[in-house]
């Protein structure tokens, strides 16, 4: 058949798919980036424990599959008596691998803060939250924008792996098509076409346009 | 059930574990030693003087690496039955895994390439060196260097991407994880046996590579990079 | 880009007289975008002769020294080395612009060295050396090295043969960049700057190697340099460019003590403010 006539055959199911991603993505890359920033600065806590611990958590996730991450909370968790959603649970592991990555880049933006900010800040007598929330998280953030990007480009593929946990996101919907159908080129080809599209045509633009923004908003750039 | 560590039963999957993990390092290295080679094939592709062309592999390379490697190793192994081609798990994954990387080892050969200082190429011109011994014995063994992070990098990703393969029934460590645990209802023990064979092997890599890349550096003469 | 050039005795008149000169450049025009950094140039330089080129920067000295080398292409003109056109080939009567084959055949007759060096990092002083005269002239590997020993003997590195460049120092560096050009045996030796780039008290030492190249060798070398006192020590001519044209030449004496052009006169005086 022709590719409307997939198209237009499957449209709920392609549809539905669509939904599922977007719904699954944007909630672990919310979840996950206020995470990162949560982990970072538990990375460069004064107090020791504390620091290793974190450290050891972002090894963890860091040194492990994606895949082997999400099976294991699938299959492990209700062991410990923690029954979630199949949703939430691709959720959650999402944005906890998203953290551990995360962290090291928002530390590493906050470090490369020149250190004359922190000591005007302190010849200001501005308090240490201040500091961090009005001086040099702002300019942090604006380093960010394009590392992030592409970091939320790499999750936007990473959340394809959900589908394996049962969960009807594109890559479920065009798996069930391509066992129908047979026909891997129109089934899996549309559905490298629509993680394609979500990122050159939503995610990169809008993460420029976050950027400049953001720029704007805090007088540089 | 609840959280229940069973150590006999542990070391009873271990043998098979191992075997498994095996096959993981093969496929790693096999896949990636495709993809050593495509990267470069896609990067000349890119270089070309013929502006079609070079636009064809540019737009075929950002594709490659802005979709998910799983859809990617699902379309290599179905479009071939659809055809009439029948391709064995482990050729279509080498396969995923060699474009999909190649198309990421492109980009940081491209890195390593502009590296090298505009001045080599005008020296090797003055010389009237042949473009071969140009590339050859001049550029590429400059360009190389800067890209020990990048490919360090790709390798234990390639490493830890392996896991996808296990949805085509190429028998690594995941796939054979997930049967044990099929078997028995017992997930617990083979996942996270599976888990921190991974981490103590990303862990050795991320450590050999580095001591690797610096004493290549050593070896060619070249200025440390400390980064 | 070039364009076949019909009858070109017509235009660029070549002499034909014996003493030819070795390098000449007829109406040689090079535009960056809309800089024309060489305007319509007629530049002739004599076998042996050692020719100085001295002008402000963006004058197109450097520009026509990368062009003789065949790194810049030049938009208009002709290039000919010792009487055999550089830049175009002769077909029928016309001159057509040059294959990447003319040119790798020409390119031999000339060399260049680099104000930055341009040393190969991975190799050592004598593995620069040899590097050339192995790939592209043919001699093997014992002759190479014997050449190039020579050579660094020459420029007194022979205690140095075996470092990398990074163990070298800036003088050094660019002694083995001299060497490794001779070693091709070039018609005419071309000098960009080559003391710019390197600290005050290593500057005499390369400045020493050049003298001694052109006392003792028959050898053509154009440089162009801003150091005034050297030019005018070794100089047979020198040239005052300015805008992509010779706007004066003469011998080191006219030019330095008696220059006619008052934007001659305006660059000297700057320089030596400078200085």
């Amino acid at each position: 058949m022709t590719y409307f006539n997939f198209l237009a055959v499957n449209s709920s199911a392609i549809l539905t798919g669509i939904v599922v991603t977007l719904q699954i993505y944007s909630l672990s890359i919310i979840t996950g980036t206020l995470a990162a920033f949560v982990i970072a600065f538990l990375l460069m806590a004064p107090f020791g424990p504390v620091r290793w611990i974190t450290t050891a958590y972002v090894e963890l996730i860091r040194g492990t599959p994606l895949l082997i991450q999400l099976f294991w909370l699938f299959y492990v968790l209700p062991l410990f008596g923690i029954y979630l959603d199949k949703n939430v649970t691709g959720v959650v592991c999402l944005a906890a691998n998203l953290s551990a990555f995360g962290s090291g880049v928002v530390k590493g933006a906050i470090e490369s803060i020149p250190r004359g900010q922190w000591e005007a800040s302190v010849a200001l007598n501005l308090s240490p939250i201040r500091r961090m929330r009005d001086i040099i998280l702002p300019q942090a953030v604006l380093l960010l924008f394009p590392i992030w990007g592409n970091l939320l480009v790499e999750y936007l593929k990473h959340s394809s792996l959900v589908s394996l946990v049962a969960i009807t996101d594109v890559m479920y919907q065009m798996k069930m098509i391509n066992n129908n159908t047979f026909d891997a080129v129109q089934s899996f080809g549309t559905a490298l076409l629509i993680y394609y599209l979500i990122s050159r045509l939503i995610i990169t633009p809008l993460f420029r346009m976050l950027e400049r923004y953001w720029g704007r908003r805090i007088g540089v750039g | 059930m609840g959280f229940d560590w069973q150590w006999d039963y542990s070391i009873e999957i271990l043998p098979a574990l191992l075997h498994a993990t095996i096959n993981t390092v093969i496929a790693t290295f096999a896949g990636f030693a495709v993809a050593m080679v495509l990267g470069v094939v896609f990067l000349a592709g890119q270089r070309t003087r013929y502006p079609l062309v070079s636009w064809l592999f540019r737009e075929f390379v950002e594709f490659i690496r802005t979709t998910p490697l799983l859809v990617q190793v699902f379309f290599v192994f179905y479009v071939g039955p659809q055809f009439g081609v029948l391709l064995s798990p482990w050729v279509a994954g080498m396969t995923a895994i060699g474009v999909h990387y190649g198309a990421y080892l492109s980009e940081v050969y491209r890195g390593g390439l502009y590296a090298v200082p505009k001045g080599q190429w005008e020296a090797c011109k003055a010389l009237n060196l042949s473009p071969a011994r140009t590339y050859l014995g001049i550029i590429l063994p400059q360009a190389f260097p800067p890209c020990m992070p990048g490919i360090s990098l790709y390798l234990v990703g390639c490493f830890k991407d392996t896991p996808v393969l296990s949805v085509i029934a190429v028998t690594e460590l995941l796939n054979t994880a997930s049967v044990l645990g099929t078997m028995t209802y017992r997930y617990l023990e083979p996942y996270t046996i599976a888990g921190l064979i991974f981490l103590v092997l990303s862990l050795i890599t991320v450590a050999c590579l580095s001591m690797a890349e610096r004493r290549l550096r050593k070896m060619l003469g070249l200025p440390d990079h400390r980064h | 880009m070039l364009q076949v050039i019909p009858n070109p005795a017509e235009r660029y008149l070549v002499t034909e007289n014996p003493q030819q000169p070795l390098v000449q450049t007829r109406g040689v025009t090079k535009r960056f975008g809309n800089l024309t950094v060489l305007d319509k140039l007629d530049l002739d330089i004599a076998n042996g002769e050692i020719m100085t080129i001295i002008g402000p920067s963006g004058s197109g000295k450097t520009t026509v020294l990368r062009a003789l080398m065949t790194l810049e292409k030049i938009d208009d003109g002709v290039i000919y080395i010792d009487g055999e056109p550089l830049t175009h080939m002769q077909k029928g009567s016309n001159l057509v612009p040059a294959t990447e084959r003319h040119l790798r055949r020409m390119r031999s007759k000339i060399g260049m060295v680099f104000q930055h060096f341009n040393l190969f990092p991975h190799m050592t002083a004598l593995e620069n050396c040899i590097e050339g005269p192995i790939h592209v002239l043919g001699l093997s590997r014992a002759e190479a090295r014997e050449r190039a020993r020579e050579l660094l003997e020459m420029v007194g590195l022979a205690s140095k043969v075996h470092e990398h460049p990074a163990r070298l120092s800036g003088g050094q560096q660019q002694r083995v960049a001299i060497a490794r050009a001779l070693a091709m045996r070039p018609k005419v030796l071309l000098f960009d700057e080559v003391t710019s780039a390197l600290d005050p008290e290593v500057v005499g030492e390369v400045l020493t190697v050049i003298r001694q190249l052109a006392k003792e060798h028959e050898l053509t070398m154009i440089m162009v340099t801003h150091q005034m006192s050297f030019a005018r020590e070794i100089s047979d001519r020198v040239c005052f460019f300015y805008e992509g044209k010779i706007a004066e030449q003469g011998s080191p004496d006219q030019i330095f003590n008696r220059p006619q052009n008052p934007r001659t006169k305006k660059f000297l005086n700057a320089v030596l403010e400078g200085s």
